[in-house]
């Protein structure tokens, strides 16, 4: 499927750009995404660095067995097939922290770090597990506590009372991720 | 409210730096060489991730300049009008699941016209902070352990996003009052 949307996105967008004309813009857009994703690389390996690094005296200290030993219960449940002392656990319990409190830079190292800790569990290495897939919908259902980005937007554009999109975002996150746990549960035993 | 919440995650960050370290030492983990290890670990998955960033950002790049995001935002408009999507917070459905950094111009976008008091301005708002980057998510965290087949990820994650939409619309309906 990722394999037909990436073909659909560069397919459509030359197509589009012949008939209106911004075979320019689409130019320099290719050269553009080039140079950023290589700055985006840069900003990502110094935090990749600093998160992990941080990740493995947290690890060897047992104080991220301490944190997911707490919601153990809610973590064997929505990931059956890890095993409870594993440390992948572990990692999924420090990138949903990390995400919920907002620390965006960090949640993707960890996050990933914990992608690496499943693979050590999948017996197929280059197809996703149903806990991967799990994990992964939760991450990209989004869990944050409080959108500070869009706060500070509406803060700029002098909103009468910023922050009152904090309860309804709380609620409309809370329905987007028991929607996405609800459909790829549904869905592993279909792919 | 807002300094409060800005206040604490910049100091958050410092602090549980402070603690991970000072926890680490007192049980005896040498944590100068452990972060120094974890540390490479990180600049070694970095470096697998790049390929990915590279395809999806080009893909996103050539779909958005291409002025695509009129055209798919003009065929959205009657599915949009039956799901009760207010017509101006569009293109933000369109673009919330491609780029994190596209998203968040066209929520200033809407703040701007629309203003951040009115029904638009206020879903996109909740909308932008319930719903996540999909593709760069995925591109990202499949790619650094090397996963090809990402097997039903991508419905899961769509359905969820969908879901994420709707409920931002409804919440705001409820909460703010019918329009």
């Amino acid at each position: 499927m990722i394999n037909a949307i990436w073909l659909f996105l560069i397919a459509s967008g030359v197509v589009l750009a012949v008939f209106k004309g911004t075979m320019e813009e689409v130019s320099a857009a290719v050269l553009g995404s080039v140079s950023s994703s290589v700055e985006l690389f840069l900003g990502l390996v110094g935090v990749m660095a600093l998160w992990m690094g941080l990740m493995r005296i947290a690890e060897k200290s047992g104080l991220v067995g301490t944190i997911s030993r707490g919601i153990r219960p809610v973590m064997h449940a929505l990931f059956p097939a890890v095993p409870p002392n594993h440390p992948a656990m572990g990692a999924m319990v420090m990138n949903v922290t990390a995400n919920m409190l907002g620390l965006g830079n960090a949640a993707t190292p960890l996050g990933i770090n914990a992608m690496k800790e499943l693979q050590k569990l999948n017996p197929r290495p280059s197809v996703a597990t149903n806990a991967m897939c799990t994990f992964l919908v939760i991450n990209t259902s989004s869990v944050q506590l409080i959108p500070a980005t869009v706060i500070g937007l509406r803060l700029a554009a002098d909103s009468g009372n910023p922050t009152e999109i904090v309860g309804t975002a709380l609620i409309a996150t809370t329905v987007s991720t028991l929607a996405g746990i609800i459909s790829v549960k549904a869905l592993q035993r279909l792919y | 409210m807002f300094g409060l919440i800005q206040g604490l995650s910049s100091i958050a960050v410092p602090f549980i730096i402070l603690f991970i370290v000072v926890h680490g030492y007192l049980n005896g983990v040498k944590v100068y060489e452990v972060f120094v290890e974890g540390a490479a670990e990180g600049i070694k998955t970095a470096l697998k991730v790049l390929p990915y960033l590279v395809a999806m950002l080009l893909a996103i790049g050539i779909f958005r300049s291409s002025g695509a995001m009129e055209i798919f935002t003009a065929a959205l408009r009657y599915p949009a009008s039956v799901l009760g999507i207010p017509q101006e917070v569009i293109p933000l459905v369109l673009m919330r699941p491609l780029s994190g950094s596209g998203a968040l111009g066209v929520v200033s976008e809407i703040l701007k016209t629309y203003g951040p008091d009115s029904f638009a301005g206020r879903v996109a708002s909740t909308m932008m902070g319930s719903t996540e980057t999909i593709f760069y998510t995925i591109a990202v965290y499949f790619g650094a352990v090397g996963i090809k087949n990402t097997r039903h990820v991508l419905p899961a994650a769509l359905i969820a996003d969908l879901a994420g939409i709707l409920a931002s619309v409804a919440v705001c309906r409820i909460v703010f009052g019918y329009h």
